[in-house]
């Protein structure tokens, strides 16, 4: 349970270390030495892949299909980037690049959820399969 | 919306993609995690729409792609067969992959929008970050395609090999890195990343074309890391928290399923991935030369019903072969009509059965096997010498005994069923040929062995048949 415990609470740690980074950003225009930013993202990031590696290690082998769908699913949130450039720039080949990157990551965002959803329905157990054969 | 509050909402998005792959650790809260997943992909999509500074009258733009994209996602996901799954999630792989590249072309076009300077003159670090995204991209996406073509017929799933390939993606390789130099110093020359966007695409290309067919588990699982690195790069372009968050949880996923899969072979990755295992070459080096004469014990449906029909335990060992015969439904008419006779029924799956990484455990579960009766090699090993039959289907290599006793076999070190412990072995096989790794498998010519010969789906049916007789 303690690895569950951590995954729950690394959130809260990166929430903290941006909290913390948007705070050393403003401390630098009042003219301290800045810190990067990028050092801030890069230890997102690396929390970010330990809270990965706990999380996917519980994930159970016989469920590794339905896990490639739903990752498939989520990292189709570069949509976020593709929004951004379509919607931001007053460039129109941004806004191109970034229509086609909607379009490309709906396709996944929505085949990666259903699909995933559609493999999960049919695993049931035992008890649940009695269930359904006396229904 | 204020930064700030965004980038909060961001971190909602990112807690629920963590729930929705921690709901995956039993198949009773997955549907929940899958829910949770969706709530968190529809939070981030409605806060960028607020984001300030969008342009409202793009809104329509970014509404259609998502309407067009939605309809062919929902549409594709909805009709396709369980047996496909393998190249859908390959297919997938590569829109992430191109959609990376979009999305740093497009931060390319228009710096300032993300912050990231002005076109001519944009940060050197930014540069670098876009390189990488694009890059990362452009080889999941033309790998991806690759394997989503080998999986789906379209291309030999033989590797293919010729000289100097490694040499050749090396130099590439090298290459692509002194055009990234040059881009950085260049302050972002649009004709440079789009030659380096060429060269990684070709990579990916060269990177797959020698892995074979039955490799792919670990291939996907690969591309699967890809995708969410190239994720991961594009936030740091962009500077969005739930891009790198995200991005690292699914690269972290796909590089565990990768670990898995080679362990389930006993091979590095670094041996998967350089290629070429399963050849012509390396199956004639591994059979030795010698003609087989023996002769294996072979029978007929009837035999194998009667057989299983006064069994107390019978463990079935489904392969890729029942996923190419679509022999599931009948495996699971066969295991209800022996549970009848009061035959208990277990299955075993090896971590490396089918295409993909679960694959064997989908097409159960499609055919409405109740998960508590699948198992996983470490938890079932020990019970075939308590069953008194072990029906192999559409399995070979993965049931060798040679990768435990024999040091010069290819697939040594390789963990396998101990199907030969079980009283009879009934295996189900088109044709005496050996399996992926080109090595004959000896259990065929045991005593306890019986061979029936014929396709997966239809032996399987025919034992349905004498079984209610």
């Amino acid at each position: 349970m303690n690895l569950i415990h951590l995954a729950m609470q690394a959130p809260a740690l990166l929430g903290g270390a941006l909290a913390h980074a948007q705070g050393v950003a403003a401390a630098a225009e009042g003219g301290a030495e800045a810190v990067n930013p990028f050092v801030y993202l890069f230890a997102i990031f690396l929390m970010a892949c330990f809270v990965g590696y706990y999380v996917v290690w519980n994930v159970t082998p016989a469920l590794h299909s339905p896990l490639m769908a739903v990752t498939n699913g989520i990292s189709s949130v570069i949509i976020v980037g593709a929004m951004l450039s379509t919607g931001l720039a007053a460039s129109y080949w941004a806004a191109g690049f970034g229509f086609f990157a909607v379009t490309l990551a709906s396709v996944n965002i929505f085949g990666g959820f259903l699909v995933s959803w559609r493999m999960l329905s049919m695993f049931k157990s035992k008890k649940q399969q009695q269930a359904k054969k006396k229904a | 919306m204020s930064v700030s509050l965004m980038s909060v909402c961001y971190l909602v998005s990112a807690v629920l993609f963590i729930l929705a792959l921690r709901g995956l650790s039993h198949p009773e809260t997955s549907r929940k995690g899958a829910l949770y997943g969706m709530v968190g992909m529809a939070i981030a999509i409605v806060v960028t729409f607020l984001a300030g500074g969008m342009i409202p009258t793009r809104f329509p733009i970014i509404t259609l792609g998502i309407i067009i994209g939605g309809a062919i996602g929902t549409f594709i996901a909805l009709k396709i067969q369980m047996t496909a799954l393998p190249q859908l999630v390959a297919a997938f792989h590569s829109l992430v992959g191109m959609a990376a590249v979009f999305v740093a072309a497009g931060s390319l076009c228009a710096p300032e929008a993300f912050g990231i300077g002005v076109p001519g003159a944009i940060h050197a670090q930014s540069l670098v970050e876009m390189s990488l995204g694009m890059a990362i991209g452009a080889i999941t996406f033309s790998g991806s395609v690759i394997a989503f073509a080998k999986l789906q017929g379209i291309m030999s799933g033989k590797p293919i090999t010729f000289p100097y390939q490694h040499p050749l993606n090396a130099l590439i390789g090298i290459v692509i890195v002194l055009l990234v130099v040059a881009f950085v110093l260049t302050g972002g020359a649009q004709w440079i990343f789009w030659i380096t966007a060429v060269l990684a695409f070709a990579i990916g290309f060269m990177l797959i074309i020698p892995i074979g067919g039955a490799d792919m588990p670990v291939v996907i699982s690969v591309l699967n890391s890809y995708s969410g690195w190239a994720a991961a790069a594009t936030g740091f372009t962009i500077h969005n928290m739930a891009l790198i968050i995200t991005g690292s949880l699914v690269g972290a996923s796909g590089a565990i399923l990768s670990y898995i899969m080679c362990k389930g072979m006993n091979r590095s990755i670094f041996n998967v991935l350089l290629g070429g295992f399963g050849s012509e070459s390396g199956a004639v080096a591994a059979g030795g030369g010698g003609v087989e004469t023996r002769q294996p014990k072979s029978g007929s449906a009837e035999d194998a019903a009667f057989i299983m029909k006064n069994a107390s335990k019978v463990i079935i060992v489904p392969g890729y072969g029942m996923a190419v015969a679509q022999a599931q439904h009948a495996v699971r008419e066969m295991a209800d009509l022996l549970k009848k006779n009061g035959v208990e029924v277990k299955y075993a799956i090896h971590p490396v059965a089918g295409r993909m990484p679960g694959h064997m455990n989908v097409l159960l579960a499609e055919a409405n096997v109740p998960y508590d009766e699948v198992f996983e090699l470490d938890d079932i090993n020990n019970e075939f010498s308590s069953a008194e039959v072990a029906y192999v289907i559409g399995a070979n290599d993965v049931t060798n005994p040679a990768a435990k006793t024999d040091k010069t076999s290819p697939i040594y070190g390789m963990p396998v069923l101990d199907v030969e412990k079980a009283g009879t072995v009934l295996f189900v096989k088109r044709s005496m040929a050996s399996g992926y790794a080109g090595v004959q498998n000896e259990l065929f010519f045991r005593d306890n062995t019986m061979m029936l010969f014929g396709d997966a789906k239809k032996m399987t049916e025919t034992i349905v048949k004498s079984l209610s007789a």
